[in-house]
């Protein structure tokens, strides 16, 4: 935690590896929840059901 | 004069009558949501105001017992991870729920309002995470302090802004930025329960109706 932190450097871009893997971390994320599906309510509710 | 055929003269009254027409009930706490909603992109929104009690909650727990604590103590030091650690996942699940209603163009239909007052509360946020930045008193804030000064010297808001003034920087995170996010944060829930979450854009572009 006390020493800096390794950079990635491609062209103009710089950017730390944390800071890399929080911006992954948060697409994969946004894929898992527009993929993964929601669970559905109990029967005779037409809450989630078209 | 009956209240039904004339505007009533209490303000009482028609504040009340207000809140009956444009935020019934069961538009406040409702129990059955569009088949849309059943989505996890939906869940992002919730998650960012969960982490924000988190903030809130560890917050208050620092302010009671002051750097001292929260940097020599082993609770202390565990009251600091929680407060950071929870506005890390509070940035992260806001930024999330901002793509998320950025895709579904979130703003339709009347919408306008919320979604600025989340544009608000984002960049609230980010003032309130700078400040807090400051108000760590070790030499990561010192580092942090004295190479944002000039910047915001350089804006012009220095003389009104000085990251340098650990009581002005502490004050400001810990009583004014706070409640301001929070208030917009519970009107921002509000103006959504009142219309109702985005009807999604059908295939061919056009917002369904």
């Amino acid at each position: 935690m006390d020493s800096p932190a390794t950079y990635l450097h491609w062209g103009f871009i710089l950017i730390s590896v944390p800071n890399f893997l929080v911006i992954v971390a948060m697409l994969v994320l946004f894929a898992i929840a527009l993929i993964a599906p929601f669970p559905e309510h109990d029967e005779g509710d037409d809450v989630s059901k078209r | 004069m009956s209240a039904s055929d004339s505007r009533p003269t209490s303000w009482t009254l028609r504040v009340r009558n207000a809140v009956d027409r444009h935020l019934p009930m069961d538009h406040l706490l409702p129990d059955r949501q569009p088949y849309y909603v059943g989505s996890w992109v939906y869940v992002f929104g919730v998650v960012t105001i969960a982490a924000l009690v988190w903030v809130i909650v560890s917050g208050v727990v620092l302010s009671f017992f002051g750097p001292q604590w929260w940097h020599s103590s082993s609770v202390g030091r565990f009251f600091n991870s929680l407060h950071f650690w929870s506005v890390q996942l509070f940035f992260i699940f806001m930024v999330l729920h901002l793509w998320g209603q950025y895709f579904m163009a979130g703003w339709r239909d009347g919408r306008a309002a919320t979604w600025m007052i989340g544009v608000v509360i984002f960049g609230i946020s980010i003032v309130t995470g700078f400040t807090g930045y400051l108000s760590q008193q070790n030499f990561d804030s010192q580092f942090i302090a004295t190479q944002g000064k000039d910047a915001m010297n350089a804006s012009g808001i220095g003389a009104f802004f000085n990251v340098l003034n650990f009581g002005q920087m502490y004050g400001l995170h810990v009583m004014l930025l706070p409640i301001g996010v929070t208030f917009l944060v519970v009107v921002h829930i509000v103006m959504v329960r009142a219309r109702g979450v985005v009807k999604p854009i059908d295939p061919e572009g056009r917002a369904n109706s």
